[in-house]
């Protein structure tokens, strides 16, 4: 057994290693303003970047699609890692995400319901409702887990998230094999994507997500008591209904807006926690901001492979995402000894 | 075992046992019989409903017909040609569904690891919508695509989380790298393929009985038969892998080995469901939780969930086939909706009698 490192070192080696990805995140982030159907030297970058007033073709290029898109990433991506790792925190389930409680299937159906009887076919307007619906969903799966005196246990919320799910679904693919038009706006919105996402929606986000982050990264310290099991957690003084509830109004903020952004990306709130966990060890205080960091590098870098990668089109994000982050996750797992949940 | 037990408490610990004991078998038996009763109501109702109502002495004249020889054209054909392998394809697939989501719970030990969740049900789908797209194959073919992409992929899975050892935590971490990956390459064939293509590939990934022939039911029940037969002699050992491996180490069994065949025959299970009808949403991953809500602390939950698993399925069915008069609706539009309410009941009943699921 080798001496566990003192306690102080420990922590510099992670802080040091968040600083490290806060550095990874600025490049990938320069990148993905460079890189493109028309690629834009990095120099020239930086020179739009610290000079507002420049003008010409890349200088538009750059403020109106890559800005707008990049900041998108970084503030999504950012959401659905801190989500992910808050639920699997309250659920104690390596498995929670936004897909397996209900939240993207109560977006998906508001969507749906959006295209089939409101004849709605923007982005914009895609937000609003898929906002509402992941609302809605979050709220009736806390609502059904918490009846009765025990609260919403792990279990409880993991089952409660499962059963509105099933139950979203199945009326959103009863409407989609019943009306092709839906159908056909619906396959392009649930792959999930950065590409035509402007300033608007930016703009409309943010402030919801930068809350949702400030919440999500208070949580840290509850989640870790939380993490004990709900008796040590009260023995220990934790109030743990309060913990849990603070700590899902701020999950239906960061995966609601971030779905209502991109249309639903499962796999970066799901792998990042775990990948998070292997390197900072069990603690949230660590798993949070890591997890805020490289959710975003894993999106970003995805969005700036996926420009690329099939000229003269572009694969969504929400693909190229799992193309390259699985096999990196599997490799992950297969090599570390994971700290469990 | 460090502490001793009071001897005090040592003497009436036998009699209170076997008391326990003989409440949690009488549960089991009541829940067991409970369910199979509900499901023989329901199978009924399924041979009684249609566009041509039959009345019940005429389709039990019409399944005895083969050894009477006393043949009613046209109901015959109703009954025998259409709804009895509808019925019968709907109660055996359930049923895999149901005890293969079940396993998959009991051996990983987690509420939420069902097939359609761990990868198996997304290879098996990504095969079949490969299928449709790409190569413009249905029936038969359809379902050796669904087959071999269910079985690869679990196997794949397996083998991927292999490292001195397969521990349940690196298979669903690993199950659901892989799903994500397959789900992905779904939504991009989606998104290239023709719009009709697209509608095609969806009604079979809701998962429907439309169209069930006497020859689906006999494969399937052959497929499924043979896994279930194989599943006897191990279904012990499923209940030994749920207390933790080194507790089911200490008491003697093989935890490497039960966990890897019963793994294999619930992704076998799964597979051949999937094939014949599509993953029809939920069942595998409701039945499970539905069956243990009603067992309470009884143990043995793969009958009760199997019974669940059809039951829900065929209940499904038959509001898919009558709920909207002249639409005949894929199953899986309907088994979300009722599991998920079935399951909702549940949960709030358990918490008016104060347990914990």
């Amino acid at each position: 057994m080798s001496q566990a490192l003192p306690h102080l070192s420990r922590s510099r080696y992670l802080a040091a290693g968040i600083v490290l990805l806060a550095l990874l995140l600025l490049a990938i982030a320069l990148l993905s303003l460079a890189v493109g159907a028309r690629a834009i030297p990095l120099g020239e970058v930086i020179d739009t970047l610290l000079n507002p007033e420049a003008t010409g073709t890349n200088a538009t290029i750059m403020r109106d699609l890559r800005l707008p898109r990049t900041l998108l990433g970084l503030v999504v991506g950012a959401a659905l890692g801190l989500s992910g790792a808050i639920m699997q925190g309250v659920t104690r389930n390596p498995l929670a995400d936004p897909g397996l409680l209900g939240i993207h299937a109560g977006a998906a159906l508001f969507v749906v319901l959006g295209i089939a009887l409101l004849g709605l076919a923007s982005l914009t307007a895609y937000v609003w409702l898929g906002f509402l619906g992941a609302a809605m969903a979050t709220i009736i799966v806390y609502a059904v887990a918490s009846l009765g005196r025990e609260g919403a246990t792990p279990v409880k919320l993991a089952l409660a998230g499962a059963a509105v799910t099933a139950a979203f679904s199945s009326v959103t693919s009863g409407i989609l094999l019943t009306n092709a038009v839906t159908l056909d706006a619906f396959r392009f919105w649930q792959v999930g994507s950065l590409a035509g996402r402007g300033n608007d929606i930016l703009f409309g986000v943010t402030p919801f997500l930068a809350l949702g982050i400030v919440l999500a990264l208070i949580t840290g310290r509850l989640l870790d008591a939380m993490a004990l099991g709900d008796d040590i957690a009260r023995g220990h003084g934790q109030r743990v209904m309060l913990s849990r509830a603070l700590a899902a109004v701020a999950w239906i903020i960061l995966s609601g807006g971030a779905t209502a952004a991109l249309g639903p990306i499962a796999f970066v709130g799901l792998i990042v926690p775990h990948a998070a966990r292997a390197i900072t060890g069990p603690s949230y205080r660590w798993i949070l901001p890591y997890s805020a960091l490289l959710a975003p590098i894993l999106l970003l870098g995805a969005d700036i492979v996926g420009r690329v990668v099939a000229p003269p089109g572009e694969l969504q994000v929400g693909i190229v995402t799992a193309a390259i982050g699985a096999p990196l996750f599997v490799l992950l797992v297969r090599r570390r000894r994971l700290a469990e949940l | 075992m460090t502490a001793m037990p009071d001897p005090h408490e040592f003497i009436d610990i036998g009699a209170e046992v076997a008391g326990i004991r003989e409440t949690l078998a009488r549960r089991r038996w009541l829940v067991v019989s409970g369910l199979a009763l509900v499901l023989l109501a329901l199978f009924a109702t399924a041979m009684i409903l249609g566009d041509y109502p039959v009345t019940l002495p005429r389709i039990v004249a019409s399944l005895l017909s083969p050894l009477t020889g006393e043949a009613q054209r046209g109901i015959d054909f109703i009954v025998l040609g259409v709804r009895l392998p509808r019925a019968l394809v709907a109660v055996m697939a359930g049923a895999a569904f149901g005890i293969s989501g079940t396993l998959f719970q009991t051996v990983l030990r987690n509420p939420l690891a069902s097939p359609d969740i761990i990868g198996i049900t997304a290879g098996a789908s990504t095969a079949a919508v490969a299928a449709i797209v790409l190569l413009q194959w249905g029936g038969g073919m359809l379902a050796l695509a669904a087959l071999v992409g269910g079985l690869g992929t679990a196997g794949a899975i397996y083998a991927l989380a292999w490292h001195r050892g397969v521990s349940p935590y690196r298979v669903v971490l690993v199950g659901i790298g892989i799903a994500a990956v397959m789900t992905a390459i779904m939504s991009y064939m989606f998104t290239r393929a023709r719009l009709i293509e697209v509608q095609q590939a969806l009604t079979w990934l809701t998962g429907s009985l439309n169209g069930m022939q006497m020859k689906d039911a006999t494969q399937l029940a052959i497929g499924a038969g043979i896994v279930g037969l194989l599943l006897i002699p191990l279904s012990r050992a499923a209940g030994t892998l749920e207390l933790g491996d080194d507790m089911a180490r200490a008491l003697g069994s093989r935890v490497e080995r039960a966990r890897f065949l019963l793994l294999g025959l619930a992704v076998c299970l799964c597979a051949i469901a999937t094939a014949a009808t599509g993953p029809i949403a939920f069942v595998a991953l409701m039945a499970g939780p539905i069956a243990r809500l009603l067992l309470g602390p009884a143990t043995g939950s793969l009958v009760p969930a199997a019974l669940t698993g059809a039951l829900v399925t065929l209940g499904a069915d038959i509001v898919a086939q009558h709920f909207i008069a002249g639409v005949q609706l894929p199953v899986g539009v309907i088994t979300g909706g009722i599991g998920a309410c079935f399951l909702i009941l549940m949960l709030i009943a358990a918490n008016r009698s104060g347990r914990t699921s």
